[in-house]
């Protein structure tokens, strides 16, 4: 074999690696786009679109909602959350739903919940995902119609989503 | 799919009773790539809703955003002796289902 095509075949094999290389990175550029069934995938990107689409032109009120989140978190993994809301939960007076909202999650609609007066009390406690240090709101809707909100800080140390979004 | 749920077993007519549910579930976001560079698709439980004597009473409609083995409390009214039955679905039609018994005595 003679000494150029060696190295015609190491470039060969050197311009393949880059290639490998650069693949994963425009894998990683495509949006993701795979919402659950029902949810409108162009309203999921932004937090404006998902207020927008939570209010539908009402305008929300601060107060009478209490949304609970450690104020640092070492990982964005697993953070706990705790929503209350100040209603009496009766049949003329109840939380129809709370919506929680991400500033920073590639999708902002961390959860909504559902509630009736059978429900009892509008508290709900569970767990969430944090992309970053950002201010996570939570919004309720009341059953007259009305929106009222709280907004949270939290500095997260480790995001939970380290590569993709 | 392994769940937990704990609920208190007594209580007065009227009473509001605390629900906790723990789900054994990846809550696979879709932002994963494994070591080749293909994306994980994916798979959360969308859907849970908590029936109460056969009325809802209670459902969440969840995203990537809730944390993977989904945990979950809330409050519900306890009128008469009845079945607690949660039940969840995932992207991969995967569901499940945990049930507990409440009995209500004056």
């Amino acid at each position: 074999m003679s000494a150029s095509n060696k190295q015609g075949v190491r470039r060969r094999a050197l311009t393949t690696l880059i290639v490998l290389l650069a693949l994963p990175r425009r894998v990683l550029a495509q949006p993701n786009v795979n919402p659950a069934p029902g949810i409108d995938a162009r309203m999921l990107n932004t937090p404006q679109g998902t207020l927008q689409s939570i209010l539908q032109g009402a305008a929300m009120r601060r107060g009478r909602v209490r949304l609970e989140l450690p104020p640092v978190a070492d990982n964005g993994h697993s953070v706990p959350m705790v929503v209350r809301v100040d209603s009496p939960m009766s049949d003329m007076d109840y939380v129809r739903r709370i919506d929680l909202v991400s500033e920073k999650n590639p999708v902002p609609l961390v959860a909504t919940f559902l509630l009736s007066p059978q429900t009892g009390r509008a508290e709900i406690e569970s767990r969430v995902r944090l992309n970053g240090t950002q201010r996570v709101t939570a919004i309720a809707q009341l059953s007259d119609g009305s929106f009222w909100f709280d907004a949270a800080d939290i500095v997260v140390n480790e995001s939970a989503c380290l590569d993709g979004g | 799919m392994t769940a937990r749920i704990q609920v208190q077993r007594d209580a007065r007519p009227g009473e509001v009773i605390e629900v906790r549910i723990l789900i054994q579930h990846p809550m696979e976001t879709g932002f994963r790539y494994d070591a080749l560079g293909r994306q994980t698709p994916r798979n959360v439980i969308y859907s849970f809703e908590c029936r109460y004597g056969g009325v809802e009473v209670f459902r969440a409609e969840m995203g990537a955003g809730i944390a993977a083995n989904p945990y979950l409390r809330f409050f519900m009214r306890a009128e008469k002796s009845s079945d607690i039955e949660c039940r969840w679905i995932d992207q991969e039609n995967v569901s499940g289902s945990v049930s507990a018994r409440v009995t209500v005595t004056a």
